[in-house]
């Protein structure tokens, strides 16, 4: 362990800078020194400090001190079956409630199971505390029994990480990691925490205030930039507002909902920001990209008219956006497709809080570095003393008349009735067959939208994002960014332990779920009651229609049943529900969903729903990779 | 086009890795890299010398400023700084070639630091078109070996 200094000299040093900042404000609070206990017992008091309800964490030989300190503790510990359970599950505490999700594991595999976690939360912006234990000091870098360098391994996909290096640092880490994960664009904060360090003795300094030099989390735009946005809303014929996650964690849905409405400008979300605004609004758009909705990608970069050949020359049937508010987005490649394409003949105005956003995948003609609910409510005040003019009528009336035109639907295709899945399932009874969008459907109307909804990855999560209509911000949890498959059920079981009054589903695919199937024990042993609906197609469904889409249907490794018997559902989640206790059932005809449906939802602990459907649906509307929206298939 | 970018970092724990992987990480180039302590001593400074567009280069500075540990960064223009290297080079010298090199090192206001019966090390320092001449230069007598630290700069102007 390394030297520290005694105790007394640090308090007194600590001292005399709280009495230098109590002169400057004196209504500040002194900084407190706590009683003589070990690292981990430090650490744990800080989480307890950060208002800490809840930590998702498994224990192992280089973080079981924290556990030692935990069962002393009021936080509720919750043990995730899979490190990557217990990171997942952080994620959907921290979406449902903005508040930081915390999490823990030991050192080596345990560290390291909490990596795609960690990635997933800096691809979506997600605050994330993760706190690992790594081996003594003195044998770090020996090879020594479960060391990885975790702090290098997480590099590329933290907002920030520290390797505790002296007992006396905790609580300042601590408090900076909180800040750090919960400020400007939040993010994973990683603190490794050797296991002599834990297990050493000190007197605890808990600092009230922080300073990072290098850290501003604030900007907020000037009245004259904003005053520039207004008079591009009053230039405009056709302005969209493209926005996205920034919305929901920057608290801005009011702000949001007030500015569209006085200034009458249609919404399109990202599936980040699914829930940033009503989706039954008249001015919603939904979600917008490679699967949203033909309406608001037309009205983004306009409508073309379907091409009889790739090769031929795209023909514009109308124009799109002249103005795009394109506000706390980041302009992903599954938005926008063929960037140079996207919203070409528009004005961009960005709006973000990250500065690196602004002009990195497109270039903004009017870049604003903002709080964006700061933005949008001194925009509202703006408004509301000066109103816009303009009802852009002919523009409300060309996106009626998309809306009509291409709505979300669904049919039961020749294609599924002489497919396979009918005849090894549904001989006799075709017209039982459950397409998944009904299933989705249904779950909406069962639950009156209210529900909050968790996926894994792949075509169920875009027919979730389309066939439930989200009201609310936090309402809608998916790993985007990333795309992690077995996102879903931990996620859920997060988001029901910080929202145990709300019914959360998971809507899943066999694929995803089977991924994190081990949180079935999670779920039934804390009592955590959410419900995982699996849309159960026996494949890979998203992958399976990019193989016939553009690989001629050839299945490569596509395929999640038993080859040897297809007939039968495999593996049978049932009989696994069962070994963990977890009640389940499975649905193979229309006639019995609802009712099945009722029953999931009605229980008052964990159930699974095993749903069978054909694997022969695409998600539509579908703008394929790097392509633009003249290339759109959209028609059921 | 070449840029020079002056980072003014905390002194943290895995401050350089955390520089140099968010290059890697995101596919910019580093030419040269120098870093050292400041006046203050909880600060360092880094001097890169990168490669790329208008646009790479802003996002490699707003990347930069991004990292918790990184207090300011300069993206200096030309004529807007000061940059200097420093160079140590090897050179193989037998008794005939001994005093041309002595020479043109005079020329150079360069400085003779090790005299070896086969070879001379020369120290020079300079701006980036002075170090590539003298290279140039030694490089018809054979160079043995070479070790430079990277570009420094400092802006002409002082900041307020």
């Amino acid at each position: 362990m390394a030297p520290r200094p005694p105790v007394a000299q640090l308090e007194s040093t600590y001292m005399n800078k709280a009495i230098e900042s109590a002169k400057k404000s004196p209504a500040r609070k002194r900084a407190e020194v706590g009683p003589a206990m070990k690292g981990s017992e430090i650490l744990i008091a800080c989480l307890e400090r950060e208002g800490v309800d809840t930590i998702f964490a498994y224990p192992g030989g280089a973080s079981m001190e924290f556990h030692q300190a935990l069962t002393k503790s009021t936080i509720r510990t919750v043990l995730p079956r899979h490190e990557q359970g217990g990171a997942f599950a952080a994620e959907g505490y921290a979406r449902a409630t903005g508040k930081a999700g915390v999490c823990m594991a030991t050192s080596g595999p345990g560290a390291t199971n909490l990596v795609t976690g960690i990635a997933d939360a800096y691809m979506d912006s997600i605050p994330l505390v993760v706190v690992t234990g790594q081996v003594p000091q003195s044998m770090i870098g020996k090879g020594a029994f479960q060391e990885t360098d975790f702090f290098g391994m997480t590099l590329p996909v933290v907002k920030h990480s520290y390797l505790v290096t002296d007992i006396n640092e905790i609580p300042r880490v601590i408090k900076e990691a909180f800040y750090i994960a919960q400020t400007g664009r939040p993010g994973p904060v990683v603190v490794d925490v050797p296991k002599n360090i834990q297990q050493a003795q000190a007197q605890p300094v808990f600092p009230d205030e922080i300073t990072l030099r290098g850290y501003d989390p604030n900007p907020q735009a000037s009245d004259l930039e904003l005053n520039e946005i207004i008079g591009l809303i009053e230039k405009s014929e056709r302005p969209v507002l493209y926005v996205g996650g920034g919305i929901i964690t920057g608290e801005a849905s009011a702000e949001l909902l007030k500015f569209a409405e006085a200034a009458q400008i249609p919404v399109t979300t990202t599936l980040m920001g699914v829930g940033a605004f009503p989706e039954l609004h008249p001015l919603s758009l939904r979600w917008l990209g490679m699967h949203g909705t033909a309406y608001a990608n037309w009205a983004v970069s306009g409508e073309f008219a379907p091409k009889a050949h790739p090769n031929d020359p795209p023909q514009k049937l109308a124009h799109g956006a002249d103005l795009l508010l394109a506000f706390g987005v980041r302009f992903d490649d599954r938005v926008t497709g063929k960037v140079e394409k996207f919203c070409e003949t528009g004005t961009i105005v960005h709006i973000d809080i990250d500065p690196s956003e602004i002009n990195k995948n497109k270039p903004a003609n009017l870049p604003v570095v903002s709080d964006v609910k700061y933005a949008l409510g001194r925009l509202n005040a703006m408004i509301e003393e000066r109103p816009i003019a303009k009802k852009f009528a002919a523009w409300h009336k060309q996106i009626a008349e998309w809306k009509a035109k291409a709505p979300l639907g669904y049919r039961v295709t020749e294609e599924v009735v002489t497919s396979q899945h009918m005849k090894d399932h549904l001989s006799g009874k075709e017209s039982e067959v459950i397409l998944p969008q009904m299933a989705i459907e249904m779950l909406y109307e069962l639950t009156q939208g209210e529900a909050i909804i968790t996926t894994g990855v792949g075509q169920h999560q875009m027919w979730a994002g389309q066939y439930y209509k989200y009201k609310f911000p936090r309402q809608f949890l998916t790993s985007a960014g990333l795309g992690a498959m077995g996102y879903g059920y931990p996620a859920a079981l997060g988001a029901k332990v910080a929202c145990p009054d709300r019914q959360v589903v998971d809507i899943d695919g066999d694929g995803s779920f089977l991924m994190n199937v081990q949180e079935l024990a999670t779920a039934h042993i804390e009592k955590i009651a959410a419900k995982a609906l699996i849309l159960n197609n026996q494949h890979l469904g998203m992958v399976v229609q990019w193989e016939d889409r553009f690989y001629q249907g050839n299945r490569g490794n596509t395929y999640l049943g038993d080859p040897e018997n297809m007939k039968q559902i495999y593996p049978d989640y049932i009989t696994m529900a069962r070994g963990f206790n977890v009640p389940a059932e499975r649905v193979m005809f229309k006639k019995d969903l609802r009712a099945a449906l009722q029953r999931m939802l009605d229980s008052k602990e964990p159930y699974l729903l095993d749903v069978i459907v054909p694997y022969t649906e695409h998600v539509l509307p579908f703008v394929p990779a790097g392509k633009t929206v003249a290339e759109m298939i959209w028609k059921p | 086009m070449r840029h020079t970018i002056s980072v003014l970092v905390e002194n943290k724990f895995g401050v350089l890795t955390r520089v140099a992987s968010l290059f890697s990480g995101r596919g910019y180039n580093i030419d040269t890299l120098n870093v050292g302590p400041t006046d203050d001593p909880k600060t360092s400074r880094m001097t890169i010398v990168t490669r790329g567009d208008d646009a790479t280069l802003e996002q490699i500075v707003k990347q930069l400023e991004k990292l918790v540990n990184v207090i300011e960064v300069q993206d200096f223009r030309a004529d807007e700084y000061i940059d200097r290297e420093l160079v140590m080079i090897k050179v193989s010298v037998d008794s005939k070639a001994r005093a041309e090199v002595m020479q043109i090192t005079d020329i150079f206001r360069a400085k003779i630091v090790d005299v070896q019966p086969k070879s001379l090390t020369i120290e020079v320092t300079g701006n980036e078109s002075k170090i590539e001449k003298f290279i140039v230069l030694m490089k018809t007598f054979g160079i043995l070996d070479l070790t430079r630290t990277g570009k420094v700069a400092l802006p002409r102007k002082s900041k307020d």
